[in-house]
């Protein structure tokens, strides 16, 4: 079974690596993100990621099948964490289990990289200092390219 | 046409707002969307990204009457 989720509560990574994990799944590849305590030079005290919740749950759906394209057969779980998160806490997590590593590799790999891309969530930086700001707010639109349904096919 | 928009993160704080109301020339499009909230909100970038029914949208997309239209910020999950 595969499926993504968007979670307001701690991901439970054991779990979800349980999830994925099947007889006939040789190789499971997994991601993990975590708060990281700097950025930029700034000592980082923690992070809040907010989501256009309906959007996200559906353009992760769109990446979920088009994982599931590259690696046929793969059971895949994704879960973005948002809300109020400390340093070192998993803010996504990606599992995916296949009969052999390269497309349980290449599954994982494309699932991040289009999360990071695609889905419309938001993180705020807290600064050690009380300070906060938008993360790659100032980027222009063309960073963020919107992908058309052509595009994606 | 009278259209509501949702509006996200940094964009909300720019605003004021989660939500705001723009005015758009019929046929209504996505086009029409992203000048109109330009010209309403001009600290915003001048060519936001919009997503209509919960899909991001080029300018040519056209509008219909009950879509949920929204501005979306460069997104940075992960």
């Amino acid at each position: 079974m595969s499926r993504v989720a968007i979670a307001t509560d701690a991901i439970d990574v054991g779990a979800i690596v349980d999830e994925v994990r099947g007889s006939g799944h040789g190789a499971i590849a997994t991601f993990l993100g975590s708060v990281r305590d700097h950025s930029d030079g700034r000592a980082v005290a923690g992070l809040e990621y907010s989501a256009y919740m309906e959007m996200a749950v559906r353009e992760m759906n769109d990446i979920l099948h088009e994982a599931l394209a590259l690696a046929p057969g793969a059971d895949i779980v994704a879960v973005h964490r948002i809300g109020k998160l400390n340093v070192g806490d998993v803010c996504v997590m990606i599992a995916v289990s296949h009969g052999h590593r390269a497309p349980a590799f290449d599954a994982c790999r494309y699932m991040i990289e289009e999360i990071k891309k695609r889905v419309p969530i938001w993180k705020r930086e807290r600064y050690a200092d009380g300070s906060t700001e938008w993360v790659n707010a100032c980027a222009t639109s063309a960073h963020a390219a919107p992908h058309t349904a052509g595009e994606r096919a | 046409m009278n259209l509501a928009v949702r509006v996200f993160a940094s964009y909300a704080d720019i605003i004021g707002s989660d939500r705001t109301t723009v005015t758009v020339p019929e046929p209504a499009t996505v086009g029409g969307v992203r000048a109109a909230v330009a010209a309403l909100y001009p600290a915003l970038p001048a060519h936001p990204i919009i997503a209509v029914n919960e899909t991001y949208a080029t300018d040519d997309v056209a509008i219909m009457e009950g879509d949920e239209v929204a501005v979306i910020p460069p997104v940075a999950g992960g």
